[in-house]
């Protein structure tokens, strides 16, 4: 911070901070409260026509626990998440190292459909890849069919596997943009007589990359992939939404969608309430690190 | 970075360069060019490519009954709503953070920074069960109320690093020529504020025009449904008549005002995104 910090006591900066610090309390800190609370209690459609809630203790998450089908959709949820990540944040630093050594002309182009693609709201862009891998009128049975496969009405979403194919390829379009903007950014920051000093010395191209360009996009690649992480981990529209266009809900389901279908399709609050506090918990345990290390450099 | 580099691997990241560009377009385009396209056309058995011509017939059947401008009015609402609000509560709390020294005021930063690791979707059970308790489901107010806290914490994060780019010293120049600190404030520093308004008024814009969960879980009167979630009912209840070609004119419609802002605040998003960990 610049200048010098005014060392008045006066109320009003905490006047000015109250109604940001109520409204978060008020939309996000009760319902966390109440989500622990509602964890603990037998809330299902009777509570919801008014009857109390009885507490159950850990009922509701022993059985998540003992339900296999639980550990399944988390295993799912984490693998798809790091598959996702993985993919996305390896695309994306390829695109960004080769953007540094593109012609002008093609790296603002390049530039302007990764922002095109970015800009696309989330369920028009599944409309349309939904559309491209469409069983009968899609371009992609098409084109395979062209090739010579045997894809003539071929159900992309009906089998598990190809339809988190189908559900990666969208999310994995969608989120590249932003990590290549960001590691571009990140590696035109590169200092230019570094890299000169240590191509003198002798290092070459992959030398050069590993022990100068690395260090210094160091901390950009951490934030990029972390927020990757909680991203992929939290995915709910494009599942969903490819649930309600032709996949098996149960045999697709990640946590996201599991706590909706136990929760506001079930009526099961309080397991869903449990459900949930897993991917709170999930979340924590996936950033902590990043999140200690951001708390030391606020720290400073 | 980009010294001496050699003609074989310009050629590979130029072709790298025109493949991206084209998988990021091709589904735009395919969307666009769908929604003029009659339905004999949409589904013919090689794909059209490269069509001329078209009509509009796509948008009118969007446009019939309410629905689409039952949802329009319901996106707007909250959207404008939710901008308006989190922009005046973040421009509050961004004053107080940058131009004060107070207890407590290293917690609520870090507060924010930790609020933003929260998944919407490890809460809306619970949001849900509250907006309920308070008579707010199926209301712009509700829904409202949850967007603004869902992007307080990044307005106030950016708009901090923009009241701190003005210099304190302007204000002092001005309370020296005989304004109070009020008037210094709203006369000098905040017209010097209007692009981080304006940037951070774009994301927030962005941010609840696009979103899907709470939106589903809160509107669930289909009258109130947002745009998102009444595409996504739009494109399933077609599924049968699959009348793709209203569904893209749909889609194009919802992506035009995005693509429009975006294009407005693009750096700042990038910058905005990933400050949590550049700069403390």
């Amino acid at each position: 911070m610049s200048g010098r910090p005014r060392a008045r006591r006066t109320p009003l900066p905490y006047g000015l901070v109250l109604p940001a610090a109520a409204l978060l309390l008020l939309a996000l800190g009760y319902p966390l409260g109440r989500q622990v609370v509602l964890s603990l209690q037998d809330f299902g459609l009777a509570q919801q026509f008014g009857q109390p809630p009885d507490w159950v203790g850990l009922d509701n998450y022993t059985q998540l626990v003992s339900d296999p089908y639980t550990w399944q959709v988390v295993l799912r949820t984490v693998v798809f998440c790091f598959v996702n990540a993985g993919l996305t944040f390896g695309i994306g630093l390829g695109i960004a190292l080769l953007m540094t050594r593109m012609h002008g002309i093609v790296r603002v182009a390049t530039q302007v459909g990764l922002l095109v693609a970015w800009a696309m709201p989330v369920v028009a862009a599944l409309t349309v890849w939904q559309f491209l891998f469409d069983t009968e009128y899609g371009v992609v049975n098409w084109l395979l069919t062209r090739a010579g496969g045997d894809f003539d009405h071929h159900s992309w979403l009906l089998h598990p596997l190809s339809f988190y194919a189908v559900a990666t390829l969208v999310v994995v379009w969608m989120s590249v943009p932003f990590v290549v903007f960001t590691l571009y950014a990140g590696l035109t920051q590169v200092p230019e007589d570094v890299l000169e000093a240590a191509e003198i010395d002798g290092a070459g191209a992959w030398q050069r990359f590993v022990h100068v360009v690395l260090p210094a996009v160091r901390p950009v690649l951490l934030v990029v992939g972390l927020l990757q992480v909680i991203w992929d981990l939290r995915v709910f529209t494009q599942i969903y939404t490819l649930q309600k266009a032709g996949g098996v809900t149960h045999d697709t389901n990640l946590l996201g969608t599991y706590i909706y279908a136990l929760g506001i399709k079930g009526g099961h609050f309080g397991t869903a309430a449990a459900a949930a506090m897993f991917m709170l918990v999930l979340t924590v345990a996936l950033t902590a690190p990043y999140i200690r290390m951001m708390l030391r450099q606020e720290e400073d | 970075m980009a010294r001496r580099t050699s003609p074989a691997v310009r050629v590979v990241a130029d072709v790298v360069g025109i493949a991206v560009l084209l998988t990021c377009l091709f589904p735009v385009y395919w969307m666009v060019s769908r929604s003029f396209l009659p339905r004999n056309e949409i589904r013919s058995p090689d794909p059209v490519w490269l069509p001329f011509g078209g009509n509009l017939d796509n948008y009118g059947r969007v446009f019939a009954g309410h629905a689409f401008a039952d949802a329009l009015v319901s996106s707007l609402s909250v959207t404008l709503l939710t901008v308006v609000a989190a922009l005046f509560f973040a421009f509050l709390a961004a004053v107080a953070v940058s131009r004060f020294r107070f207890r407590g005021r290293r917690t609520f930063i870090l507060a924010l920074l930790l609020i933003q690791m929260i998944p919407a979707e490890g809460l809306f059970i619970s949001q849900y069960k509250m907006l309920e308790g308070m008579s707010l489901l199926n209301s712009v107010l509700g829904l409202t109320l949850v967007y603004v806290a869902s992007v307080l914490p990044f307005t106030v994060w950016t708009l901090r690093g923009f009241v701190e780019g003005v210099p304190r010293e302007l204000e002092e120049a001005a309370m020296m020529d005989g304004c109070s600190r009020f008037q210094a404030f709203f006369r000098v520093t905040l017209p010097l504020l209007a692009p981080g308004l304006v940037a951070t008024g774009v994301f927030g814009f962005i941010q609840a025009w696009n979103e899907f969960t709470l939106a589903l879980v809160v509107m669930t009167d289909p009258g109130k449904q947002t745009l998102p979630v009444w595409l996504v009912g739009f494109a399933e209840s077609r599924t049968r008549g699959v009348d793709w070609g209203a569904i893209m004119a749909a889609s194009t419609l919802i992506t035009i005002p995005v693509i429009v802002f975006f294009l407005l605040i693009q750096r700042r998003m990038v910058s905005g995104l990933t400050a949590g960990a550049v700069k403390g």
